[in-house]
């Protein structure tokens, strides 16, 4: 394969990221429509798409629910100050719970901000959240000297990925009304 | 919510496959066909149910950086800070939450150094000191909910 063929590989894939960061076609079948809408090769264009999730620039092609509208309204982050030495291993277990959705390792910045691990947990109502976090206090132990839980009350800001700057098509999606304590 | 519709929700999380029709097996499933599937898709996405279908990129693997931001907003000024936070594209979420680091941001950019730059402009522009938490390490991310 030579260089030119490389190159023009990188740019249909980053036209099919820019054709997809809103959306993918709503059609039975919706590679060879967005094949259609970039000029290319629809079993090209398959093939760039198999071989993004097959490296992981595609996570998945899939939807994204709202999570208020499936009636999962309390969202909480949770946050932990643990032992340095413990944070791989215990990140792990804690990001294994099935009702932690995101589960990060962070920086601390003291004296402000003693935490270092952070778990999502979304659940119906604010005392699901509080019985998960219990549950995860009790699986850190020792190891956490102390936490937080932070509610988000407001979606100030939702966007798609914007990775690379487009015209502005579309305005920032407001919170739907649940989402809002005003 | 009808309960096709929540079976389609459970199904659409957990992703589509690459080919030529990458929704027949799910509408026979279903027992309806992939054109009602796909009006389904489109009315919940319409109505917010949904809030996109479609790749989920992983913007570090394309060359981009992400990372999550806190600023302790005094409640005076929130409204005017989140304008001026909001105003920045490369703010891609935005979250009240009730706390003292009551404002809680991702940054999204094209390049790594672009963070930096974006962090040092919002300070200048709020007066705020932004707290940047980007992600040292990645234990789970996967959002699934039963609807």
């Amino acid at each position: 394969m030579d260089g030119r063929t490389h190159e023009n590989l990188q740019d249909l894939d980053r036209r099919i990221v820019l054709a997809t960061q809103s959306g993918l076609p709503l059609s039975v079948r919706p590679y060879d429509a967005l094949a259609a809408q970039l000029g290319a090769e629809p079993a090209l264009v398959k093939r760039r798409l198999r071989d993004m999730l097959a490296d992981g620039r595609i996570r998945r092609i899939a939807a994204v629910p709202n999570h208020y509208r499936l009636g999962y309204l309390a969202n909480g982050m949770s946050v932990w100050d643990v032992r340095d030495e413990r944070i791989a291993d215990l990140g792990l277990q804690v990001g294994a719970l099935g009702f932690v959705s995101h589960c990060y390792h962070r920086p601390r910045h003291p004296p402000a901000w003693p935490y270092n691990l952070f778990a999502m947990v979304h659940a119906r109502t604010l005392d699901e959240v509080m019985q998960h976090v219990a549950e995860i206090a009790e699986l850190l132990g020792g190891s956490c000297r102390a936490h937080d839980v932070l509610f988000s009350t407001r979606i100030l800001k939702k966007t798609g990925l914007r990775l690379h700057r487009k015209p502005a098509s579309e305005p920032p999606r407001d919170a739907p009304g649940a989402a809002t304590t005003n | 919510m009808e309960l096709l519709d929540r079976e389609l929700i459970n199904a659409l999380q957990d992703g589509i496959d690459v080919s030529d029709r990458p929704f027949l097996a799910l509408a026979e499933r279903l027992a309806i066909s992939e054109a009602a599937l796909l009006a389904r898709v489109a009315q919940m996405l319409d109505e917010g149910v949904l809030t996109r279908f479609g790749p989920m990129y992983q913007t570090e693997r394309l060359g981009g950086a992400l990372s999550l931001c806190a600023m302790r907003v005094p409640e005076t000024r929130f409204e005017d800070v989140a304008r001026i936070v909001n105003g920045f594209t490369e703010v891609a979420h935005n979250y009240r939450r009730e706390h003292a680091f009551n404002m809680w941001f991702v940054l999204a950019t094209e390049t790594p150094p672009e963070i930096d730059t974006t962090l040092a402009a919002i300070e200048d522009a709020t007066g705020c000191k932004v707290f940047n938490m980007p992600k040292l390490d990645e234990f789970y991310v996967k959002l699934r909910l039963s609807a």
